[in-house]
């Protein structure tokens, strides 16, 4: 059973897999045949990687002092401002989804703030506060908090009228119900407002990160590089974003099933 | 004490019960019957508290009811819904205790112990959903009895369970009736189990503006058993009598 279960996880890793892979050694191929200074072949942005960001000291984890100006601020701008987004999405959303009157009030107002292309507010931002890292994080939060807010909103709403009323018999105080009806009730549609979110805080991370007067992060290094027509370091940032976005979007997901599958069917 | 008072509700002009006067005294069973969509929910959700009171008045051991009373406790008939199912039973059971202010580890022995008497022993760290229907409405009446209600109310509680395990629970409630002494409110469109279970059982007309049509005490010899019972001929005779009634 266990053996089964193994094989199958295996054979399902590498159908995942397989499609990245035969890209990638397509791509090797290629650029054997016709070299070509815009697209480097993937063993020397792989080499590139490694001694850019990952050649440092064991005693820093390996990273390389490139590696923890750039990588490293740029995450905890990301962090930062997905953590601030969601706190504040979850806690306006859910006080939205309770009160039908602020509800019908806010709606359109949050349709048309989730409506503006986040890129497009940073300019404003940059007016109001600045450049630098005040502006980075409040552009990543006044971006990615709309998901989380309207999701948890219609989550909180939809709250079964049968679970109320039981909620009402039981006489539970008002945070037992938050507590123990409105948020696990309205659990899944936050999840799915925080995958987006997540997405978003990635995209608006990299572009504060690319306007001038920027000092460090993923952003400015693929500027930089860039200015420099440095192509094997803005590839080696491509990579970088990529597999920064995949792995944070596996653990948000490793999060919600834990947090889910505990108390749900299926 | 249950008293209502020429009660009356109405949704919009839709008039649902009309002049409803019942007085239900302490630790009776008292059976609710009628055709579907004559108010019988309605009935019970406005004894709960949940419904506003429109005409006429309701009160429990001579309180009007204008909210939740104290030392109420409902079974609804959809344990789907009712229970929390990110919940573990425990939990459920042990979640009304929290208002007692009891410590964590009382609340856990009261909701085991609750699970015990209505033959759970030991599924307190399941969910809802792993349990069968019949299990789950179990668990339902665990919580409501967690707290020692003095008034029970149940909305059709065994509607969508199987024969079989209709009649364990039926057998079930008996037997916590006889032991707690609850004052309980029993609706359901069944008119053998409201015969079998009840001490009383009312008949309300079909809607609109349903009322009392038949007040019927119900006095069995013996003690109820599924089979026995459901033969004598004072059984029958009740049931008839209920079932003509049902119908008009």
């Amino acid at each position: 059973m266990k053996r089964g279960r193994t094989a199958a996880a295996a054979r399902s890793a590498l159908l995942r897999w397989t499609v990245l892979g035969l890209a990638v050694a397509a791509w090797q191929l290629t650029t054997h045949t016709h070299a070509s200074v815009y697209f480097p072949p993937p063993t020397e942005i792989a080499r590139h990687t490694h001694t850019l960001w990952f050649s440092g000291p064991p005693t820093h984890a390996f990273l390389t002092t490139a590696a923890t100006e750039n990588i490293l601020p740029s995450l905890a701008r990301m962090t930062t401002g997905f953590a601030l987004a969601a706190l504040a999405g979850i806690a306006l959303g859910t006080a939205l989804g309770r009160s039908r009157r602020a509800h019908a009030l806010c709606n359109p107002v949050l349709q048309f703030a989730r409506a503006v292309p986040p890129p497009a507010l940073v300019p404003v931002f940059v007016v109001l506060l600045d450049l630098g890292t005040r502006m980075q994080v409040t552009s990543i939060v006044f971006s990615a908090v709309w998901p989380v807010l309207i999701n948890t909103a219609e989550g909180v709403r939809n709250t079964d009228p049968l679970r109320l009323e039981v909620a009402e018999v039981l006489r539970l105080t008002k945070t037992e119900r938050l507590r123990f009806l409105f948020l696990p009730s309205a659990l899944p549609r936050i999840f799915a407002g925080l995958r987006l979110s997540l997405s978003l805080c990635l995209v608006l991370m990299v572009f504060s990160e690319l306007l001038p007067g920027t000092a460090n992060g993923i952003g400015f290094t693929l500027t930089d590089a860039q200015s420099r027509s440095d192509l094997l370091t803005v590839w080696a940032a491509l990579v970088l974003l990529g597999a920064l976005g995949h792995v944070l979007n596996t653990g948000l997901l490793a999060v919600e099933k834990r947090l889910l599958g505990r108390g749900r069917p299926g | 004490m249950l008293r209502l008072d020429s009660l009356g509700q109405r949704y919009g002009d839709h008039s649902v019960l009309h002049d409803i006067t019942l007085t239900v005294p302490d630790g009776q069973l008292l059976c609710v019957v009628g055709p579907s969509g004559c108010g019988k929910s309605t009935l019970l959700r406005t004894v709960a508290g949940l419904l506003p009171v429109r005409e006429g008045t309701v009160s429990v051991d001579g309180a009007p009811v204008t909210g939740v009373p104290d030392r109420l406790a409902v079974v609804f008939q959809d344990y789907g819904r009712s229970l929390y199912p990110w919940l573990p039973v425990r939990e459920n059971v042990a979640l009304p205790l929290r208002r007692r202010g009891l410590g964590r580890p009382e609340r856990r022995d009261e909701a085991e112990r609750m699970l015990e008497r209505v033959g759970l022993r030991g599924a307190g760290r399941r969910y809802p959903w792993q349990l069968s229907g019949g299990m789950q409405q179990r668990v339902a009446i665990a919580r409501a009895l967690v707290c020692r209600p003095s008034l029970l109310l149940m909305d059709e509680p065994f509607g969508s369970l199987d024969a079989q395990t209709r009649e364990d629970l039926e057998d079930l409630l008996l037997e916590v009736h006889r032991g707690e002494g609850t004052t309980i409110v029993f609706v359901t469109h069944d008119i053998d189990e409201s015969v079998y279970v009840g001490d009383r059982v009312v008949v309300l007309s079909a809607g609109p503006g349903s009322r009392v049509v038949l007040d019927l005490p119900v006095v069995l010899p013996g003690e109820r058993d599924q089979i026995a019972t459901r033969g004598l001929p004072e059984f029958v005779a009740l049931r008839a009598k209920v079932g003509h009634a049902v119908r008009g």
